[in-house]
């Protein structure tokens, strides 16, 4: 997020009905659907991996971790594939989006923090929430999500939260 | 690493000399009289000291001179090559290799080494019966063989004057060579009388002042040959450069040689095509000649030939070439599969002809990564003399296979977990002479260290004769330390694997030697990354065997391709044993155990469908990979074999690192990803499964 500009410049991809922010400069590329393979017995979060230009590149399914459905791909379900810091370290990952807007500017006076309750998702995984057009955009942590020692066994946390939702 | 810098060249270089000189060394304490040995340690040393000056080491020249001045009377047979002197000499060597490393700090201890080497040189002096210097190796029957017996003798026992006649390489004055030093240097051979030769300097409009036309004529007087000497004035030049040297009034014969004895970079260092070594060329030639006339057409070849033979590239351009490689036979890959599915004919004969020549350039890559082994053994023999003196325990060090080859990365990786080993098998495994006595076994202790293919495997055994592991001390150690329950039921090999345990030492005597802060879990650690196995075997009594067994490459397999369920995966060809037919209704007759008999032989297998947690129904004919590892064999039960291809390993992320069944992963012909099993980890598991449910039954 970059305050000094006043704005955040972000690629905005829908998961279920929400709507979420991540930061463009750590973007490389929109992917259509390729084949996935599963890897067995990996965090369901991260279950699977793609072929990008001749790399193995990990897929993660951010709906894992936000507790939501998990419908089968549609014509419109992109692969967003970026850079995030895994401990510390850049790693080029996928995040499966089920459809992807566009590239906006938030404003930073706009972005909210989480609220600590009231939210159907668990707060830590959310860095903020912007507005845009009378509706909310949701600014995920990912270093967090991709971090988060409970996603390495995310397949039981996410049949636990999964009800919840 | 720049290449282009010239000292960073002169320091790699070096480092080859003193690894060759440190072999040598300890080479020469195993055959002291062997000529070969102390004329190749000579030389290595006289090319440290030339380079060393010539690329402003000034410290390393001038120390590396005494220790050659000290060295040459070995050389010339007034010296015997002891104990002692090759115990200074190493130490010397090590004090040169920090003043190489070091260049600008300083670093004493050199004065006390030389003094040292003085004196044990001296007393070392073997007694000459009044012999002329020049004519001791003759007269000297042991240790020295005669190598400079032909050289002329002079008629009367007085000084004698040779004539010598030179005309520089025409580029010397441009790549800085000064002929006033070069006189110099000659004078201080003897007393000298000096000509310019002007007979082909051009005429004016043609002259270029950077050429060098001169010749000289020097008559020197001296009593002795001064052949050695003169080549020591020329070491950089000889290559390209016409020198005639013959006594005056004596025997005609002239004794070095027209145009360069440029010998090629035949026996002291292939690799060091820089430096060429004409010194002791010079002396061997004579004696050499009959033996070796393959000198004979090198010296129409001129100097062309050793950079032709050996060239320097930095690693990192391999490992781009790999790279690029890589990615060559995936998209061969990609063609074959589209090739294959298609009706033209055009098309598929280039894509075979493709295959062909990605399969060719691929072998050829990973052959140019390939380094003999041998070139970290010679570490270890310094090692293990050094351990013996240190723990006063004779050893005998013995290797085998060093011309094995494994990838270049392999081999830098494997070092590490060799000097454990060995420091292990030294320290721990091998008794003292005492005991070995009391045993009634011989005193001096043998380690091997071997390099054998097995397969597309290389397996590495550090071997010694000790005492073997001792079982009991390492179940105390461990249930003191609670890797295992009191009451737990280990067969030998699972003890024996304890020690690899992170957190096990049986360091109940902690030594000088042991803490270098390399654990044995380190050790395996190492094995693991690389993707290879390490077994353990032992005889009370009798010794150890550690087995390392690496693949030799970490770049691409060759791999068999299953389907399990909807998922494709790749398994690395070297470990498949045979493929059968799961016989049908083997559930019911098997009472839940999971065992096949294969030729009478037990093999657990297991269904990969279960293992990876997949849903679905399995095929109905399912096949079972026999694959192994090490000793072990595990049959991996999957719904059908599709069939071999290359695969390019790429690692894992972080993300998948913690998966333990994988190795990796591949992008196969139709650019999906498959996933490497880890073959290792399932024959362990598949093992501990046997015996767990063997140790039941029994």
């Amino acid at each position: 997020m970059s305050d000094t500009k006043g704005y955040m410049t972000a690629l905005t991809i829908r998961l279920e009905d929400e709507l979420f922010a991540v930061e463009a400069s750590r973007v490389r590329e929109i992917l259509d659907l390729v084949p996935i393979t599963e890897v067995p017995s990996a965090r369901a979060f991260v279950g699977g991996l793609i072929n990008v230009r001749g790399r193995v590149v990990p897929l993660a399914d951010l709906r894992v971790m936000f507790g939501m459905e998990r419908p089968a791909p549609d014509q419109d379900t992109r692969i967003v594939v970026m850079e995030v810091d895994i401990d510390g370290e850049p790693t080029i990952a996928g995040i499966l989006a089920d459809k992807v807007h566009d590239v906006t500017d938030i404003e930073s006076a706009s972005i909210e923090e989480a609220p600590k309750v009231g939210m159907r998702w668990r707060p830590e995984f959310v860095k903020g929430i912007g507005k845009r057009n009378g509706g909310f955009i949701i600014i995920p942590d990912m270093e967090r999500i991709f971090e988060t020692p409970g996603g390495r066994s995310a397949s039981a946390a996410a049949s636990e939260e999964r009800p919840a939702a | 690493m720049n290449i282009s810098d010239p000292s960073e060249t002169f320091r790699q270089e070096a480092r080859e000399l003193l690894d060759q000189l440190e072999a040598g060394l300890l080479d020469l304490e195993q055959d002291p009289s062997n000529n070969d040995l102390i004329n190749s340690t000579f030389r290595a040393l006289h090319t440290i000291k030339g380079s060393g000056a010539m690329f402003g080491f000034t410290a390393v020249a001038e120390f590396v001179h005494e220790f050659e001045t000290a060295f040459d009377r070995v050389r010339k047979g007034q010296s015997a090559a002891n104990k002692a002197l090759i115990g200074v000499a190493l130490d010397a060597k090590d004090h040169i290799h920090l003043l190489i490393e070091n260049p600008d700090a300083p670093i004493d201890g050199g004065a006390s080494i030389l003094s040292e080497l003085r004196v044990i040189v001296e007393e070392g002096a073997i007694d000459e019966d009044g012999e002329p210097v020049h004519a001791a190796p003759v007269a000297v029957a042991a240790p020295v063989a005669p190598v400079v017996a032909e050289a002329p003798k002079p008629a009367e026992n007085g000084a004698k004057v040779w004539r010598l006649t030179f005309y520089l390489p025409s580029d010397a004055l441009i790549y800085g060579t000064n002929p006033e030093l070069l006189l110099g240097e000659l004078a201080g051979i003897g007393p000298t009388s000096v000509l310019a030769l002007s007979d082909r300097v051009p005429t004016l409009d043609v002259i270029d002042p950077e050429t060098s036309y001169l010749g000289w004529q020097v008559d020197i007087t001296t009593s002795e040959d001064p052949t050695a000497a003169i080549d020591d004035v020329f070491l950089f030049l000889r290559d390209n450069m016409e020198l005639t040297l013959a006594p005056l009034g004596g025997a005609d014969t002239p004794v070095a040689v027209a145009e360069a004895v440029q010998a090629a970079s035949d026996d002291a260092m292939p690799e060091a095509p820089f430096v060429p070594e004409p010194v002791a060329k010079v002396e061997e030639a004579p004696a050499a000649k009959a033996a070796a006339p393959k000198r004979k057409p090198a010296e129409k070849a001129e100097a062309e030939k050793p950079a032709a033979t050996s060239l320097r590239v930095p690693a990192e351009r391999l490992d781009e070439l790999m790279d690029r490689v890589g990615e060559l036979v995936i998209a061969q890959a990609r063609l074959s599969q589209i090739a294959t599915q298609s009706s033209d004919g055009a098309l598929k004969t280039i894509a075979e002809e493709l295959e062909r020549l990605s399969s060719g350039l691929r072998d050829t890559t990973m052959g140019i990564r390939m380094v003999p082994i041998g070139s970290i053994f010679s570490r270890f023999r310094r090692l293990v003399h050094d351990l013996s003196n240190d723990l006063g325990k004779p050893i005998e060090f013995i290797t085998t296979g060093e011309e094995t080859e494994l990838d270049k990365t392999m081999i830098e990786r494997l070092a590490d977990p060799l000097v454990h080993l060995i420091r292990n098998s030294v320290d721990h495994g091998l008794e003292s002479a005492e005991k070995r006595i009391a045993a009634g076994k011989s005193p001096t202790g043998t380690v091997r260290l071997s390099a054998v293919y097995s397969g597309a495997e290389v397996a590495i055994s550090v071997i010694d004769d000790g005492a073997g592991l001792n079982h009991d001390r390492i179940r105390a150690k461990a249930e003191e330390n609670g890797l295992i329950a009191p009451d737990a039921k280990l067969t030998d090999q699972e003890l024996n694997h304890l020690i690899f345990a992170p957190g096990f030492s049986t360091a109940n005597e902690v030594t000088a030697l042991s803490g270098r802060g390399v654990g044995m879990d380190v050790v395996k650690r190492t094995i693991d990354g690389l993707r290879g196995t390490i077994d353990v075997s032992t005889t009370p009594g009798k010794g150890s065997v550690f087995t390392l067994r690496l693949p030799l490459t970490l770049a691409i397999i060759d791999g068999m391709l299953v389907r399990v369920g909807n998922g494709r995966y790749t398994i690395p060809l070297a470990a498949v044993e045979e493929c059968v037919e799961l016989p049908e209704g083997i559930e019911a007759n098997s009472k839940g155990r999971n065992f096949l008999d294969i030729r009478g032989a037990l093999v657990p297998y297991l269904r990969l469908r279960e293992v990876f947690g997949l849903k679905g129904e399995a095929d109905a004919h399912q096949k079972v990979v026999i694959v192994s590892s090490g000793e072990g064999r595990v049959g991996l039960v999957v719904d059908q074999i599709i069939g071999n291809n290359q695969a390019v390993i790429k690692q894992l992320s972080k993300l998948h690192s913690g998966i333990k069944s994988f190795s990796g992963a591949t992008i196969l012909g139709d650019g999906e990803v498959a996933l490497i099993l880890d073959t290792a980890h399932l024959v362990a598991s598949g093992q501990s499964y046997v015996d767990r449910n063997l140790g039941r039954a029994a």
